[in-house]
């Protein structure tokens, strides 16, 4: 029996790591005695694959966790679905909130392969809204978007272009967006993730490189000394979809919730202070 | 107190591992602070992973926040990223659960484990926004603690500390926030309970608290023509001249932490811990640790599953480690770790680990059992090359020992074995050092009769002479000689396929040496390694000895004179007036009988040696059975007959295991009625 939940990782534990994330699930599911399935050998793991891996610093409302079960325990203790999300999360630290867990078809294909794009909501900083909607439209407007990528340890040239799907200045209403400090412009993203995964942090190399801007240190917060101001550092970033391909059909990877492709970016009204 | 909260937060993007920063751990306590309450921050003085861990701190933390008139919250050294950006910010040292400022507390406490983290404790109080020097304070900054094993010298950071506590705080951390209350608390101020506000009134109670050391309490005097310290006196009646530790006498009275704290992040050590005992009397020479932490006091067996099994169900966590300075000589060790991993509740899925093995085969079957789940390595330390040398250390291992152990563990299944030593051990010979090599070979060769590729490591680190232990006298080797026999090891073991040789930076031995038995001179030179920059010594990538030199140095000090020369029996030695309840005149005798090659049996199943841990504090050792477990103390099969009395009191509930294997089950009482009271 497979389960797969989704998730949400608000406030102060997107400080967290992926792996640090996949401990605190282990923990919550040993508290919970949950009938859950390990892998065999020498060193039995529990039987968990986490959907795409989010940057750490970066928050969620669409996390995804695959989970195998004991068939033979589930037989004995059962488990009831409707219940779980809120009986682990309270298992689990502040900041990560079960949404949903459904029980799902085993695949061959993990998780993490099926994903193909995933959509952002970002509140950036060093740029006014006009310049960062300039910005962004000559991004869109490029055929490339040539920009320096860390690969293995080495760094190299690689084309933005074709990752970035969609691309826009956020609605100021957005409750992901607001900043009562009024110093931050709204961004939503939606990024590829195949072949290769495609960070907030690299879009924003992507934004200076189109307006003329050297992309070899903005992402760290520190831009580089007589930078301009239209050097945009990402403050806030949250990843609101993770998307699959189904039949034809962009959907989340949760059944019964189908949104056809290129369809306006969902945003969830909410609103969680760190 | 506000939170630094919204200034931290712009900083963690910055930074490396920015979730040490965040609090948010399973058992971090969201305190609020109250105008009756004392506040401490307790601070390890290292990276949040090494420090969070600490056993000490949490007990503490616990202790303290169940008070009424006490809150307690955490801090650990910012790594030197989010140092760089504090200092920019201009956000000062914060504690980890409501982010508040350090300065604003009424205390700051340190735990000491090593010296190389001097410089970091300097460092910490300038980042709190105090006064490094203790003199430059006034009653508005907080009072500056230090506890752990690095007390028992407090002398090189005595400019820099404001009362330093010794032994187990269990109890004395009580009195210590009782005196506080009066002086800190406007509540206590209101109530007339101490009509002065002034910092030296405050610490003059405090130097009243057994176990508490107040280093502006007492004279420091030199000899006008050697220069060398002449002797350390009370400057008033009613602070003593010899500062006595603390220890508590029944582990079961504390089962704590009940709350350990679960990080959000990896740290080392990342599990479950329960303290089996505290002390232990193997008499190691060259263990510190096991010298002062005298008597052994164990917890009692129903506790320990208990605090297992509600620990693993609390936590989530699915290995428990059973700590102790030797957990393996634990009454009824079988019978414990068998209980856990036949815990139905833990469905098979828990594994138990012993940081400390005895070197005998008996253990590791033992272990062979509780690593049945995940089965790392095996780590055994005979610590010295050759039976002579284990003499001399005291480490009564036989070579015979040592290589049952390894064929034990190799049958077993384990492919990898570890092996500690020292090195720069007193009277020590090229044979000496060359037998680490001799017996990792062997133990090599003995792997390769089970398995066609075995890893035998052996670990060499450089002998630090410690105070309060026999070998306090001794000169420690220099830096010449000791990569001289790190290159000897290397060179004999090249040959052997199987055998890795690691060893300890002996650059670093050197500086743990300068600050080990310094006197109160020494602050000068710590203080200066921490203003030229010399933090996170203990880290190889931050380890600079120039810096050390060149503070020793500037200070009219040499290496020869502060590490490498032996102590003579009449020198006032810096740490004379700190107790841990060993009589100068034991230790010397030991000294002594280390250099005449004998050795001292484990005298929890002996007669009393009076070395005085027992007999100044009225306490005795607390075990549950008065038979050495099989293999005998110290895996040497000692003779058991040795008859006389046992200074022990047993456990009122001793586990099953505590009838003695080759006596009637009430033995035990029988004994207990002729041990001493």
């Amino acid at each position: 029996m497979r389960i797969r939940f989704r998730y949400s990782k608000l406030g102060k534990i997107r400080f967290t790591s992926q792996r640090d994330v996949a401990r605190m699930w282990e923990r919550a599911i040993r508290r919970a005695h949950l009938p859950i399935a390990y892998t065999e050998g020498f060193s039995p793991r529990p039987q968990l694959s986490f959907g795409l891996a989010l940057p750490t610093g970066a928050e969620s409302l669409s996390e995804y966790l695959d989970m195998a079960l004991d068939p033979m325990r589930v037989a004995e203790d059962g488990v009831d679905l409707d219940s779980l999300p809120a009986e682990l999360t309270v298992l689990l630290p502040e900041g990560l909130d079960i949404e949903e867990a459904v029980e799902v078809e085993r695949s061959k294909v993990s998780l993490q392969q099926m994903v193909t794009s995933c959509s952002w909501t970002m509140r950036v900083v060093g740029v006014s809204r006009d310049e960062l909607a300039e910005q962004a439209s000559l991004l869109l407007a490029a055929d490339t978007v040539p920009i320096m990528r860390e690969r293995k340890g080495r760094e190299e040239m690689d084309d933005l272009r074709p990752s970035v799907l969609a691309l826009a200045v956020a609605d100021a209403s957005d409750n992901l967006v607001i900043d009562p400090s009024g110093r931050t412009v709204g961004l939503v993203a939606e990024l590829s993730t195949q072949p290769r995964g495609v960070r907030p942090t690299e879009l924003m190399r992507g934004l200076i490189a189109v307006s003329g801007g050297s992309s070899a240190r903005s992402i760290d917060g520190a831009p580089t000394e007589g930078a301009s101001s239209r050097i945009p550092v990402l403050d806030r970033v949250c990843r609101t979809q993770q998307w699959i391909e189904c039949d034809g059909l962009r959907q989340e990877p949760l059944l019964g919730r189908v949104v056809p492709a290129g369809a306006d970016l969902a945003m969830h009204a909410m609103e969680r202070a760190s | 107190m506000e939170s630094l909260w919204p200034q931290i937060e712009p900083l963690l993007a910055q930074v490396t591992k920015p979730a040490r920063y965040i609090g948010g751990e399973l058992g971090a306590q969201m305190v609020e602070h109250r105008c009756d309450a004392v506040s401490w921050l307790l601070i390890y003085p290292d990276t949040y992973e090494v420090g969070l861990p600490n056993q000490g701190l949490q007990i503490l933390y616990e202790i303290l926040n169940e008070r009424p008139d006490a809150v307690a919250e955490r801090s650990y050294a910012p790594w030197v990223d989010m140092e760089a950006a504090m200092r920019a910010a201009g956000v000062p040292l914060f504690s980890v659960e409501n982010h508040y400022d350090a300065g604003a507390f009424d205390v700051i406490a340190f735990n000491l484990s090593a010296e190389l983290v001097y410089t970091n404790v300097l460092n910490l109080i300038d980042l709190a926004g105090v006064p490094v020097r203790a003199v430059d304070r006034t009653i508005d900054h907080p009072v500056v603690m230090a506890g752990g094993h690095c007390v028992f010298n407090p002398e090189p950071l005595a400019d820099f500390i404001d009362c330093f506590v010794l032994g187990d705080g269990e109890e004395v951390v009580s009195e210590i926030n009782e005196v506080l209350v009066a002086f800190r608390t406007a509540a206590g101020r209101a109530a007339g309970a101490s009509a002065s506000t002034s910092r030296e009134d405050m610490l003059r109670a405090l130097s009243r608290v057994p176990g508490v050391y107040v280093p502006s309490c007492y004279d420091v005097a030199y000899d006008d023509t050697t220069g060398r310290l002449a002797g350390i006196t009370s400057k008033f009646a009613d602070t003593p001249d010899r500062i006595e530790k603390r220890t508590i006498t029944d582990l079961g009275e504390w089962p704590y932490p009940r709350q350990q704290l679960v990080p959000l992040i990896e740290v080392v050590h990342d599990r479950l811990n329960v303290e089996l005992f505290r002390g232990c009397t193997r008499g190691c020479r060259f263990c510190q640790a096991g010298m002062i932490t005298r008597p052994v006091r164990e917890r009692p067996a129903d506790q320990v599953r208990t605090m297992v099994s509600a620990g693993l169900e609390r936590t989530g966590y699915d290995e428990v480690a059973l700590t102790s300075l030797s957990s393996a000589d634990y009454s009824g060790i079988e019978e414990t770790v068998t209980g856990i991993i036949d815990d139905p509740s833990c469905s098979g899925q828990v594994s138990v680990s012993l940081p400390s093995l005895r070197v005998d085969a008996f253990t590791v079957g033992t272990a062979a059992q509780i690593q049945r789940v995940r089965r790392t390595g095996l780590t055994f330390a005979p610590e010295g090359g050759t039976w002579r040398m284990r003499q001399v250390i005291n480490k009564l291992i036989r070579e015979e020992d040592l290589y049952a152990a390894v064929d034990a563990a190799f049958s077993q299944g384990w492919k990898r074995v570890k092996l500690y030593f020292l090195i720069g051990l007193p009277t020590e010979t090229d044979e000496d050092t060359l037998g680490i090599v001799a017996l990792a070979k062997q133990c090599v060769a003995i792997g390769k009769r089970y398995h066609s590729s075995v890893a035998v490591t052996a670990s060499v680190g450089g002998f630090v002479p410690k105070v309060q232990t026999p070998f306090q006298w001794f000169g420690q080797n220099t830096i010449e000689e000791l990569t001289r026999k790190v290159y000897l090891l290397r060179d004999a073991a090249r040959p052997v396929r199987g055998l890795t040789i690691r060893w300890h930076d002996p650059k670093a031995t050197a500086a743990e040496g300068i600050v080990s038995r310094g006197d109160r001179r020494m602050g000068a030179v710590i203080e200066q390694v921490w203003r030229n920059g010399g933090m996170f010594q203990e880290w190889s990538e931050y380890f600079d000895l120039a810096l050390w030199t060149d503070a020793l140095e500037a200070n009219g000090m040499t290496l020869e004179d502060a590490v490498y020369r032996h102590r003579t029996e009449d020198e006032v030695l810096p740490w004379d007036h700190i107790s841990a309840g060993l009589h100068r005149d034991f230790l010397w005798q030991d000294w002594r009988d280390a250099l005449a090659e004998h050795g001292l049996a484990d005298c929890r199943w002996t007669p009393c040696y009076d070395c005085g841990a027992c007999t100044g504090y009225g306490v005795e050792h607390v075990v549950a059975s008065a038979v050495p477990p099989a293999g005998g103390s110290q895996g040497t099969g000692q003779d058991l007959s040795t008859g006389g009395q046992v200074p022990v009191r047993f456990l009122s509930t001793a586990p099953s295991s505590a009838a003695p294997v080759d006596g009637p089950a009430d033995t035990a009482v029988a004994l207990a009625g002729e041990g001493r009271s």
